[in-house]
This record gives C-alpha cells, structure tokens and sequence, in this order.
C-alpha cells in the first residue's frame, strides 16, 4: 500500500512537470498555430540558466530570474526570426523552431559542457516529507515543491487568460486578430509576449525538473518526444486535456517502470504454462518495467485508433 | 492558413512531346556523372562520400514525397528506411548461411518491400491526421521503433546492432570478382539504384496518384470534394515512400555492413529533413542537391570540426528565414533572372554582398572555432590550427583578430545586403510584370 501511494505521487509529480511543459506549448500552439519544436530545448536552457543563476546567487532567485532570462530569450526568437517566417506559412515556422533546437544544443554544449552539471536540489528542500513519513511513505519534499509549483502556475494562467485585460487581448487575437488589430491592438507585440510567455514556462519547468532529473545536453531530446505525445493525446490545442494527458502519462511511467509483471506471467497465472518453447515468447515475456519506455507512444497510437480528435479535444484534425 | 500553403504548386510540368529532348539530356548527364565520377574521386574517403550521397539521394527523394509533393512534414522517415536495413541485413546475414537463395545487388528490394510493410501499418494511423498533428504522431511513432528496437534484442542487436557479409553470395552475374566486396563495386552498385530510383520516383510525380497528391497538398478539402479520399492518397504516397526509404536502408546494409538502433533514431529522421529542406522541396531535383550538400556536412565536415552541428543548424535556419524555398529555388531564381537578361544589374550587387558573406563567415567560423576549442578541447593545449595557421587561444590577438573581422564583415554585408535586396527586388518586380503582361 505504501509503495503505491509512493509511486502514485512521483507519478503525479512526474505528471505535473509534464503538464508544465505542454501548456507553454500548447499555449502558443493554440495562440498562434506554430508547434514550437524547440519547446524542449527552451525547458533544457532553463535548468541550464538556473544551475548558472543558482551557483551566483541561490536557488530561489533562480526560481525567479531564469523564467524572465527565458522570456527574454522567446520574446528575441519571436520579433527577429519567427515573426520573418511567418509569412511563408507553418510548416517552415515549424522547421524554423526545428533549427533552433539543434542550435541551442549545440550552445548548451559549448557554455556547459558535454557533462551534466551538479545542478542541485536546495538544501531547504532536501530530504523526505515528514508527515508522509509517519505513514510509512519515503517521498522526497522537492517532488511535493514540484506539484506546488505547477499547481500554482495552472492557476496564474488560468487567472492571467480569464481575469485580466491582456488575457481578453489574447483570446481576442486568437479569434479575430484583423479586428483586435483595427481596434488598436499591436496584434505582432502580443504574439511576442504569447511566445515568450509559453518560453517562460518552459523556463520554469526546466527550473524545477532541471535538478529533480538531471541537467545535461539530452535532456530536452528525453522530454521533448513525450511532450508532443502529451498534446496529441490530450487534444490539441486544449489546456485541460493536456493536464488529463500529462497525469495519466506520468502514472502509467511511474507504475510502469517498477512492475515486474509480463504476458507471460500472466498467462502461467492462469494456468496456460507459458515457457520458453511457446510463439512469441520474446514478445510474451517482457515485463512491463521493460517495455516501461514505449506505453505513452501505445497510448498514442492506442488514442489514434479509438478517438483521433483525442480526450478532450473538439478538432477532427 | 493551411499549414502547407508555404509551398506554391509547382506547375508547368506536364509536357506531351514526341520526345522529350531536354529531359533525356539531362538524365544521361546525371547517369554519364555517376559513371565517370570514382575517376576523379577514386580515393577511400571520396568513393565512402559518393556511397553515401547516392543512399542519401533516394533517401532525401522518398522524403520529399512526403513533404513536398503530399505536404506531410514527418518526423520519423528514419523508422522505415531503419526496419528496412534491419530486414536487409537479415536477409544478408541469411544468404551467407546459405538459407536465402538471393543475390546481394537485389538485397535492396527486400529492404523496400520491408520498409512498405512498415508504411502499411504505421501509415494507416499516422495518415489519419494532416498538418502539424502529423508531424507530432511520426515523430511519436519514430520514438516508439527507437525504444522498441532496443527491447528486442534478438532481432535488433541491442545496442551493439548486427553485423553481416556482403560479399557472401554468389557473385554478380556469375562474373568471378564481382562479390560487392570492394568499395568501388559497392559504389556502382549503389549508383545503379539511386539512378533507378531517381527515375522511377520522377515518373511518379507525373503519375496520376502523383498529381492527386499535389492537390491533397494544396487544397484538401477540394480534393475531397472532387471526390477523392485524403487519408487514402497520403496513406498511398507514404507507403510508396516508405518502400523508397526501404532501398535506401537496404543500400546502407550493404554499405556499412552494420545496422545498429541508430538507424532508425530521431537523428536519421532529422537528418533527412534537413537534406530535403536545404535542398528545396518544391522542386523535384532539390533534395537531391541536398543530400549531396547534407552528406557534406554531416561526413566532410565532421572530420574537421566539432562545431558542424552548430554550422549546419546555423545554414538551416538562414534557409528557412530567407530562402524557404531551399538551394534550387535560389538556382532557379538566378536562372530566371539570367534569362530575361537582367543578371547584368545584379552582378555587382552580388559581388559586395557575397565577399561582405564570405569574410563574414570566415569571421564567425574563425570565433566559433576558437570557443569550441577553449570549452571543449580542455587538456589538448592552447594551439588550434584554423585555415592553415595557429592560433594560440590563450593569446588576445586571435580572439581580437577574430572578433575585428566578424564586426567589420557584419556591417559590410549588411551595407551590400540592402543594395542588393534594392535591386533585386526591382528587378523581380519587372519579370512578374512582364509575364504577367505576356501570358
């Protein structure tokens, strides 16, 4: 019971950082309709940015001024490369993000290293929850910081789009922007801030996911493919399906990876005796910790088949 | 916006002649250079370069009949002609234990036949989605292959891969010899598909599947109210792609005589995105200038650099934010231009910005060489050996040098860029006027 309450949570908070990361890029996607390729790559430049910020001065002005540093590096993309392309249409912004993905790899390498860095969980936070503990489950206090944090950034966005006045400028945008434009709107300007925002986020998960994990050049190309899965599963372009999508990815990795049961196992449960001489062994035989790092690509080709617009999404395609 | 409107319908191709002069010359030029080339490129590394150009041909080609001719920008281009090679070297392995009765030179149709097998499956469900949730699902898909491949090791070789002999079999022809077992006999061989496959792919774009696929492209949602069903014909083209990019793994079997999990990674995916894409994908010989500028960068150019990845990235983005059309629009341009005979204007324009470019270039390529060296040749001493001189990284003149140059190349070229954009905007105004005055 314990070790499934345990794993339950670091599959939520798996979940969680995975939620961060597709709703900067479901934010733009549905914004301004480019699939930034380079999501992850921003999400790597912000644990980077952090583990520089945090060896000056400390990790919670990291928390902080990385995300702003991340902004300011989206809002740049936007007004001096993506605003060019986007005359041309999406697939060659697209392709432009594609570009940048392989660019800032290449400078994460030459500033940081071809190592990962000792990006640390700060000190404050090191160690296990107490009152968990006292229930018999070992789970670590920065996880829980990880679920605050993410927890408090679905509802800042949520606030921001709903509550305030530039949010109702973005939403309008989205929908009309030839007449938010005639209305006075610098419709370009707000497109700037909706990529650096969605930037920003990314920047933040990389903040708190960036010492969770681990900070090194491959780790925006481990995220980067699961995201895309997380927004295709959840619907594109819908915020709460991506939330629906990142948790049940999150979960089904964090059972998954500690299970030891396979077909097999199955089968000889109920009595079929399965051994090594039966078709298909090989595949019979795998466990699920095993096949572990494939279930949410299933899960993509699983939501494909059954409902293609996906869980809560409203476009056919 | 349709996200494949970026790439304006390519028309004018059909052409009912008796016989097609023009066409026949320029199919036996490329024949006559595959021939005569290993004559001036004979050496190890050359005749390996040229082996790889011709895989990346048909690859870079197959791709394009997804991108530029379907407008399906996948991701995952790499499981196809990856699973394709894995089969190939199967079949290898197989024909050298004398179970398989089929000659070496044919091996690449087995790998095709694999990678359509793999196309019919995986295309049925990434086919059902166009645009950008296609590119999200291929690339969903390619990491699925990826991860799975290393769960069966049996068949994938783990990590290490499988290995095989390609001068297993019978020799070609019964011809003593002729075991594909030198290099320059592997080059012929691979050159005899990529020319067939050059062919038998163009002849497809005239095709009537090809031409629906161009409407799918361009307007979906006509085509489907002309009758004809989108998901079918993207599900058709990806398969023949598919069976394409199979050759090209069966070639790259026979090649490297390896096929590991690496070549069904996101990296292959990529990489022949970025053939295609540097090359042009709105024109049918484009991806064939870039797989030759691709293998370049990505074989040539990483025997001298570390920072290759760096210049590639850095050369596809200024391809995509200034000539999305690839190298073979900008050929074509030129070529238009020359022939309304108001390339006279341009030449000196062309001039300063290209010697502004070249210094600039030389600048940049100088700094980035010198930071590469400091941050990650640690241990390997302060001297770097940069277009035939030292430079001593700890010293100030080479960074200063360095640096002097990239400034005072930035602000030529940027100086030359706008006196050249000035004219040449002119002059393209005047050519659309005067077609548009004679149609």
């Amino acid at each position: 019971m314990e070790s499934i309450i345990s794993q339950a949570l670091i599959g939520v908070s798996y979940g969680l950082l995975l939620f961060m990361l597709a709703a900067g890029l479901t934010l733009i996607f549905s914004m301004m309709g480019v699939l930034n390729f380079a999501h992850a790559s921003f999400y790597m430049l912000g644990a980077y940015v952090a583990y520089q910020i945090s060896t000056w001065v400390g990790f919670w002005a990291a928390l902080v001024l990385a995300p702003l540093v991340l902004f300011a590096f989206g809002a740049f993309v936007e007004r001096w490369g993506l605003r060019r392309v986007h005359k041309w249409g999406h697939v060659p912004e697209l392709l432009f993000t594609f570009g940048l993905s392989y660019i800032v790899v290449e400078l994460v390498q030459v500033i940081w290293g071809r190592a990962a860095v000792p990006y640390r969980v700060p000190a404050e936070l090191d160690g296990p929850v107490g009152w968990l503990q006292s229930f018999n489950v070992i789970f670590p206090q920065y996880r829980m910081f990880m679920m605050a944090v993410a927890i408090a950034m679905l509802v800042a966005i949520w606030l921001v789009l709903t509550r305030t006045r530039i949010g109702l400028v973005i939403q309008a945008a989205l929908a009309h922007p030839q007449q938010v434009e005639a209305l006075g709107h610098n419709v370009p300007r707000v497109f700037m801030l909706v990529f650096g925002g969605g930037s920003a986020l990314a920047g933040l998960a990389g903040v708190v996911g960036g010492n969770a994990f681990v900070t090194e050049p491959a780790m925006a190309g481990t995220v980067g493919a699961i995201v895309f899965v997380v927004i295709v599963v959840g619907g594109m372009g819908s915020l709460a399906g991506a939330f629906v999508a990142a948790l049940l990815i999150g979960l089904l990795e964090s059972f998954g990876k500690v299970s030891d049961w396979s077909v097999a196992t199955g089968l000889n449960a109920l009595g079929a005796g399965v051994g090594p001489g039966t078709p298909g062994y090989e595949v019979l035989k795998l466990t699920l910790s095993q096949v572990a790092p494939v279930l949410p690509y299933l899960l993509l080709v699983l939501i494909l088949i059954i409902r293609p617009k996906g869980l809560l999404g409203t476009r056919e395609d | 916006m349709a996200p494949d409107s970026a790439f304006p319908p390519n028309v004018g191709q059909i052409a009912y002649k008796p016989l097609n002069f023009g066409r026949w010359v320029v199919w036996g030029f490329t024949a006559f250079l595959f021939i005569v080339m290993p004559a001036f490129f004979s050496k190890g590394f050359a005749l390996t370069l040229m082996s790889q150009m011709g895989i990346m041909i048909i690859f870079a080609l197959s791709y394009n009949m997804l991108l530029g001719q379907s407008g399906m920008l996948s991701f995952g281009h790499a499981v196809y002609s990856g699973l394709g090679a894995f089969f190939a070297m199967h079949a290898m392995k197989a024909i050298g234990a004398g179970a398989l009765a089929w000659p070496i030179s044919l091996l690449p149709l087995i790998g095709g036949l694999a990678g359509a097998f793999f196309g019919i499956v995986f295309g049925y469900l990434t086919t059902r989605k166009a645009g950008t949730p296609f590119a999200m699902i291929t690339l969903g898909i390619g990491e699925m292959v990826f991860a799975a491949s290393l769960m069966f090791p049996g068949f994938f070789g783990g990590e290490g891969g499988i290995t095989g002999d390609r001068a297993a079999g019978a020799p070609f022809l019964g011809i003593p010899g002729l075991t594909f077992g030198p290099a320059i006999q592997v080059y012929y061989l691979i050159a005899a598909w990529s020319f067939a496959c050059m062919i038998a792919m163009f002849a497809l774009t005239h095709t009537p599947l090809g031409r629906i696929a161009n409407a799918v492209r361009d307007n979906p949602e006509r085509a489907e109210f002309v009758g004809y069903n989108t998901q079918r014909v993207r599900w058709l083209m990806l398969i023949l792609s598919s069976f394409f990019a199979g050759i090209a793994g069966g070639l790259t079997a026979i090649n490297f005589e390896i096929v590991s999990a690496e070549n069904v990674h996101a990296i292959r995916s990529g990489g022949v995105l970025l053939a295609a894409f540097i090359g042009g994908v709105t024109f049918f010989f484009g991806p064939i200038l870039g797989a030759i500028v691709f293998v370049v960068f990505a074989v040539a150019l990483s025997e001298f650099t570390k920072a290759w990845q760096l210049y590639l990235g850095v050369f596809f983005v200024l391809l995509v934010m200034f000539a999305p059309g690839g190298l073979s629009s900008l050929i074509l341009m030129n070529l238009r231009v020359m022939k309304f005979r108001k390339f006279g204007r341009l030449r000196d324009p062309y001039f300063g910005v290209l010697a502004a470019a070249l210094a600039l270039a030389f600048g940049a390529v100088m700094l980035i060489e010198l930071v590469y060296h400091v941050t990650l040749n640690v241990g390997q001493g302060h001297g770097v050996r940069l277009f035939g001189f030292l430079f001593d990284t700890t010293r100030a003149n080479a960074w200063v040098f360095a640096t002097s140059v990239f400034l005072a190349a930035g602000a030529a070229f940027e100086y030359y860029r706008r006196r050249f954009k000035e004219q040449w905007d002119a002059v393209q105004v005047e050519i659309e006027d005067w077609i548009r005055e004679n149609p």
